[in-house]
């Protein structure tokens, strides 16, 4: 947040520095005596985690690519001769490959967090904007990274994936089919599909870090929401982001990396499907056509809607969405942790997306469809409907009445982890 | 390997992982994959050597006559964490198939005997070759297979021990072998093994069942040949990120003291 800046030039090159281009002083000021909210929890912590993911995932992908052959005869062999005769390169491919996997474990986390405490409500609409930004481009740049590998699923996927297009036949006639081609550079899935889809793989995870740029930016303008959702009131209410954060942030990516090197090391494949493992054949379809694990949600609501065009239209709205949230949600307080009856619906949501993840890697007949279609009903009523309507029905518990309050609350008990235990009565106007 | 399993299980609990097959096929023909324990079960397994070169024996006389295993070269045959033959062997080995090089300076191509840095050499010279020569069934390449089917070396032995006699009432395709581990149960490949096909010289009874272990052992190896270098690295690096973590957690229950203790003096 906005605050005066407390750096002083102590050598003769950073005062050079500092009146020409004051890198020093903003990494001063805004990484080291940044000031933030005493009573950030763990959940706070998986946006450190997210940026050194994506330097991981850049950092692979780019000796990855000195290897790699963007041709269909060449592209799967020269994905498993870099696991073979490449010095690391098992290590550097299945970093990569797990690594996607876990960018989006912390990502589908990081935004749930930002659900549950309402850190997409006013100030901070634009970062929340730029934040669902990030959640589309990372989804485009994992869809064509998994495209590279040309095994059975990949080459299938994008079968799949591009063929949606031509649902925009149902609008105008020919135009889908003539986007579709346009896509593909050809009449089908080919080496000049997998070339540019290669050329935009390298590019779209620097467009990426760009937008993360603004996006820590945009936190960096009104500062961290916190878990009891109330406005930095005093200076005793913050702490300097270094040491308190960063060895906190430190901690939790130390913990969260034993996860991925469990994974990487002993299971590599466990995430995967076997079936990419076979080259892809474009005269053999696979029996059961299934996407990546954190793309199975979208998957089942794609699938649950029976006409061609409005399953597009669904799978596009349940993420951009998202988008949409800062107008949609109309409680005056943050943190769900205060509201009794939007907490149920939140959870019922949480549960309501794993449920469709599973649903998405089954065959959508029977039961599997009537459920799919069941949640992701459920999906978008949780944000058009209980959004809206239970903000304006619901009264919140009282709110702590600044944040040193609601930690020194909580500390008092054995256990400092859990949020103050609120007492019934209404909350007074205009806390949030 | 239970326990790892568990341990696997519990920690990915909640991530939602794709499954194959239709509720349909489940409750008709469910192929049946018998697990087996192998000597290199994560996370601290490895390959056993003997097992490995038996395997080679296994796909080098029967195996190879369809399939080919285009990603491997017979100088892996003698790397670390392999079957490791002496070098003297895999020279012996690669010599004895004949390879198509070219063309020479007269333009023409010719054969000459294998060199360790040669591809695996394969049966046929197209996909078409092999179609024709196995009635329109194509043999897989090997090269990946053990990571290309669901359960892996499980699956390819039981693929191999899973010929039966079609139960009463199973409709059978021309020329299909019914097969309880292939999905759908109606496989093109004749059953490839028979007691006593591959001499065994290290005292290892020349069964079927030990033909498909050590086969599938071998295919396994072939898959991940870096499977042993993953594991060691993996135990090194988990130890050090768990003494990290622990470090860390230390390190940042001292720094947020001072916080607490500032609390505690302002409150009193």
């Amino acid at each position: 947040m906005a605050h005066a800046s407390t750096y002083k030039p102590s050598t003769g090159i950073e005062r050079w520095l500092d009146a020409r281009l004051p890198i020093p002083r903003m990494m001063h000021d805004q990484f080291m005596v940044f000031p933030t909210p005493r009573n950030l929890n763990y959940w706070w912590t998986f946006g450190g985690i997210l940026t050194f993911m994506l330097a991981v995932q850049i950092v692979t992908g780019i000796v990855l690519a000195m290897h790699y052959v963007p041709t269909p005869d060449g592209a799967f062999d020269s994905v498993e001769n870099i696991m073979r005769d490449v010095n690391w390169g098992w290590l550097l491919r299945y970093a990569h490959a797990v690594g996607a996997s876990m960018f989006f474990l912390a990502a589908y986390i990081h935004t749930f967090r930002g659900l549950y405490y309402g850190s997409y409500k006013a100030p901070r609409e634009v970062l929340w904007i730029l934040g669902v930004l990030i959640l589309l481009l990372m989804i485009a740049t994992a869809f064509m990274g998994y495209s590279l590998v040309w095994g059975q699923m990949s080459f299938w996927a994008v079968t799949v994936i591009t063929n949606l297009f031509s649902s925009l036949d149902a609008v105008i006639s020919g135009l889908g089919t003539t986007l579709v081609q346009w896509i593909w550079g050809g009449f089908s899935v080919g080496g000049p599909t997998l070339n540019r889809l290669f050329a935009l793989h390298y590019l779209f995870p620097f467009i990426i870090a760009g937008v993360v740029i603004l996006h820590i930016w945009a936190l960096h303008v009104p500062g961290n929401n916190n878990p009891a959702g109330v406005d930095v009131k005093t200076p005793k209410d913050t702490i300097p982001f270094h040491p308190y954060y960063t060895i906190k942030d430190g901690f939790a990516l130390v913990m969260f990396l034993i996860l991925f090197a469990f994974l990487l090391f002993y299971a590599p494949n466990y995430l995967g499907h076997p079936d990419n493992y076979i080259p892809a054949n474009p005269l053999q379809t696979p029996p059961h056509i299934v996407p990546e694990w954190y793309f199975l949600p979208f998957y089942a609501i794609l699938r649950a809607i029976p006409n061609k065009l409005f399953g597009v239209i669904g799978l596009i709205s349940a993420i951009s969405i998202l988008f949409f949230v800062p107008w949609l949600d109309t409680s005056r307080i943050r943190s769900t942790t205060y509201r009794p009856i939007y907490k149920w619906f939140f959870w019922l949501f949480a549960i309501n997306c794993l449920a469709l993840g599973y649903l998405g890697s089954q065959a959508p007949e029977g039961w599997y469809l009537f459920f799919g279609r069941l949640c992701t009903f459920y999906y978008f009523a949780f944000f058009l409907l209980v959004m809206p309507i239970v903000g304006l029905i619901e009264r919140p518990k009282k709110l702590p009445g600044s944040i040193t309050e609601a930690v020194l609350k909580s500390s008092k008990g054995p256990q400092a982890a859990e949020p103050p235990s609120p007492a019934r009565e209404p909350v007074p106007e205009g806390v949030a | 390997m239970t326990v790892f399993r568990v341990l696997a299980a519990a920690l990915l609990a909640g991530l939602a992982v794709p499954a194959v097959g239709s509720a349909q096929e489940a409750a008709n023909h469910a192929p049946q994959i018998k697990t087996q324990e192998w000597s290199f079960d994560p996370p601290f397994g490895s390959y056993d050597r003997a097992q490995l070169q038996r395997g080679f024996h296994v796909y080098k006389q029967i195996c190879s006559n369809c399939h080919s295993m285009h990603l491997l070269t017979y100088r892996n045959l003698g790397e670390p964490g392999g079957p490791q033959f002496s070098a003297k062997d895999v020279e012996t080995l690669a010599s004895q198939v004949q390879i198509t090089d070219g063309p020479n300076d007269k333009g023409e191509m010719f054969q000459r005997p294998g060199r360790p840095s040669d591809h695996f050499r394969s049966p046929y010279p197209n996909k078409e070759a092999a179609r024709v020569a196995n009635r329109g069934a194509l043999p897989p390449d090997l090269s990946v297979i053990a990571k290309a089917r669901e359960g892996g070396p499980d699956y390819i032995y039981s693929l191999l021990t899973g010929y039966a006699k079609a139960p009463a009432g199973f409709h059978m395709a021309q020329g299909m072998q019914y097969n309880k581990a292939f999905p759908g149960h109606q496989v093109a490949m004749p059953p490839p093994l028979f007691d006593g096909a591959v001499p065994y010289t290290d005292g290892t009874k020349p069964t079927v069942k030990n033909y498909a272990k050590d086969v599938s052992a071998f295919l396994m190896w072939a898959a991940e040949p870096k499977l042993e270098e993953r594991y060691k690295l993996g135990a090194r690096v988990m130890v050090f990120l768990i003494v990290f973590a622990v470090i860390m957690y230390l390190a940042k229950r001292a720094v947020w003291a001072r916080l607490h203790r500032e609390d505690h003096t302002h409150a009193t």
